[in-house]
């Protein structure tokens, strides 16, 4: 079975964020694997290792920069990827539509994504990806097991975790508890140099948001510090919840 | 105008606060607000939706809907919204809500904004303010649509006490079997009998200098005399002392409480992209250095395992 992943990249989370001309800047900022989409790769190769899956390929719609991404989960254990030129503007609509597309002309037993992307993410792109390729989909997993023709998945729920059973070929999209991502060895970044990626352009769509305004939050003030004894600071911190916050003690 | 509505989340007949946090709000606009609700055995909730401003409660009530199942949920609302046709569909940023808003925003060639934080409604045309980068930036987006269709942080509007008139309206049934292409096999609750964290007025965390389980019942104890939520840092969660459910940060959980108390938590980026909006932040940490001062209201540099009992006392008092 032929496993996708769809992997973004995003800022590194240490990145500072400014604006230039109006628009988030990417001057000196670090890019990384999106971390859900990491930990989705590391679930395709594992599906590999038990020969669940017999190819993983990883797909990334972005700019050229994102070859990066690529490269990385290729050094990870993935064996071939996918780079669709789009610009970093699509909304989540475009990229769906992008990734569908490419994504459908593989055929895959199962494609695999994050969750949510960890800069504007919007938990949108694998749902609305299912929807385009009429498969189902299974969001914010914890674990998988493959077997007749079904995905048994583990899911983060709203209070509590559930089991779903879908059909594949299916979309599935990773909690970071699922697994703990491989580093790349050195032996695995000299075989990904060599591993095939394929150039596409995205499919020509619009988007159906449109960004009017970026800004930057007001910076927080550090407020009260108590350096004192330990008695003092906790009678001090306990009148502050009481008669600052207001709080009710039970 | 056709009207907003409002996705009930509720779990075996209990609403999710959230729920009433956006029915409050749009009733303040002044338009006809909607709440829908499907479920299994549902329609005496209509009660309760009313009270917090829904004028009608549209009630699609079948063994279907027993369980969130996103096919079924998104067939049965779009069949609605194509009878009904709201000017305005919110669902809260929940795990149904983004899953179910998602699948519907692509089955009507839609665009959607997920976790706003603000909204300004208009006929056909939302502006949705979203936190991105972690909350270390802003973007305002504008979806146009029919309805136009949002996700909305939990916490971040009040509730209010204008109540609706509450009328009910029960749609036709729409879901196929086809539709039903999930199985939901088993359902674990987390049991815990303290607040849900996404939800809890106030949140006690603990991190890695919490050394272990002794230190996170310090963290319990306090929770539990403030009737609070327990969280923690990945530092926590990777240790073992906490599930990955209890993670707040940006690969965690997004809090808003009223008050949230950091103890032995260092304060770093990724932490603070979960807690940093809370109203009121308090930090218990021995190294007066710590990034999380940076942020809190109320700092003590102290050691938590003699501040936190000691606070509990002058608490109690
Ligand atoms: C991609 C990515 C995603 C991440 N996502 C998250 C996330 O979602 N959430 C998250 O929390 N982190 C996240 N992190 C990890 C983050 O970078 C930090 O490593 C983590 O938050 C540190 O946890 P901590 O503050 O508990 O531990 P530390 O940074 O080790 O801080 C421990 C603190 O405890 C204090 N202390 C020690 N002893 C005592 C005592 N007796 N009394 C009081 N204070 C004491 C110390 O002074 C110190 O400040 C992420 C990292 C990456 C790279
Ligand atoms: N440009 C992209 N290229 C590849 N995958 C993407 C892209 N955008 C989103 N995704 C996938 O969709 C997931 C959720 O993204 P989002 O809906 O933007 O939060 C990510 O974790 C990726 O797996």
């Amino acid at each position: 079975m032929k496993v996708i992943v769809c992997v973004k990249q995003t800022f590194d989370t240490e990145a500072k964020i400014e604006l230039k001309d109006g628009k988030i800047s990417e001057q000196g900022i670090n890019l990384i694997i999106n971390p859900y989409d990491e930990v989705a790769v590391e679930g395709a190769i594992q599906l590999k290792e038990k020969g669940v899956a017999s190819e993983v390929i990883v797909v990334s719609a972005g700019s050229d920069k994102a070859i990066d991404a690529i490269r990385t989960a290729l050094a990870m254990g993935a064996d071939r990827g996918i780079l669709i030129k789009q610009d970093t503007g699509a909304d989540e609509y475009a990229r769906a539509v992008a990734l569908a597309t490419a994504i459908k002309a593989e055929n895959p037993g199962l494609v695999l994504a994050g969750h949510v992307a960890a800069d504007d993410g919007a938990s949108q792109v694998p749902t609305r990806v299912a929807e385009i390729l009429g498969f189902p989909h299974v969001n914010v997993i914890t674990g998988i097991e493959i077997a007749d023709g079904k995905a048994t998945c583990t899911t983060e729920a709203d209070g509590g975790s559930a089991v779903i059973e879908v059909a594949v070929p299916a979309v599935i999209s990773s909690q970071v508890s699922w697994n703990e991502p491989r580093y790349p060895s050195m032996k695995g970044i000299m075989q990904a140099k060599k591993k095939p990626v394929a150039n596409v352009d995205a499919a020509a769509v619009e988007n159906k948001t449109k960004i009017i305004e970026f800004s930057l939050p007001a910076a927080k003030t550090a407020g009260i510090k108590i350096e004192d004894e330990v008695d003092v600071c906790a009678a001090k911190l306990a009148d502050w919840m009481l008669n600052t916050v207001k709080i009710q003690v039970k | 105008m056709a009207g907003t509505w409002v996705f009930v989340e509720q779990k075996d007949g209990n609403i999710r606060k959230v729920t009433f946090e956006m029915l409050s709000e749009l009733k303040k606009g002044g338009d006809e607000v909607s709440a829908v609700l499907f479920g299994k055995g549902v329609e005496g909730l209509a009660t309760d939706l009313a009270k917090y401003g829904a004028d009608k409660v549209y009630v699609a009530d079948d063994d279907v809907f027993a369980a969130y199942n996103t096919g079924a949920y998104v067939a049965q609302i779009t069949a609605m919204i194509k009878e009904y046709k709201p000017n305005c569909v919110l669902f809260a940023h929940s795990f149904n809500g983004r899953d179910m808003a998602s699948r519907l925003a692509q089955k009507l060639d839609a665009g959607l904004a997920t976790d706003a934080v603000a909204a300004e409604i208009t006929a056909g045309k939302g502006i949705f303010t979203r936190a991105i980068y972690a909350g270390k930036a802003i973007a305002k987006v504008e979806v146009a649509g029919d309805p136009v269709l949002a996700t909305i942080r939990p916490g971040v509007w009040d509730v209010g006490d204008t109540a609706g008139a509450g009328e009910v309206v029960k749609p036709a049934l729409a879901v196929t079997p086809a539709d039903v292409y999930q199985v939901q096999k088993s359902f674990a609750a987390t049991v815990s009998a303290r607040p849900d964290l996404a939800e809890a007025a106030i949140v006690v965390s603990g991190g890695r200098g919490c050394k272990g389980a002794e230190g996170i019942t310090l963290v319990e104890q306090l929770a539990d005399v403030l009737g609070a939520a327990v969280g923690g840092s990945r530092a926590s969660v990777d240790s073992g002392w906490l599930g990955h459910e209890y993670q707040v940060g940006q690969t965690g959980k997004v809090v808003l409480p009223n008050l949230y108390i950091a103890c032995g938590i260092s304060g770093a980026i990724q932490h603070l992209a979960g807690m940093s909006s809370s109203k009121n932040i308090a930090a218990i940490n021995t190294d007066t250095e710590a990034p999380i001062f940076n942020v809190s209201d109320f700092g003590v540099v102290s050691d938590l395992f003699k501040t936190i009992p000691l606070l509990i006392g002058e608490l109690k008092k």
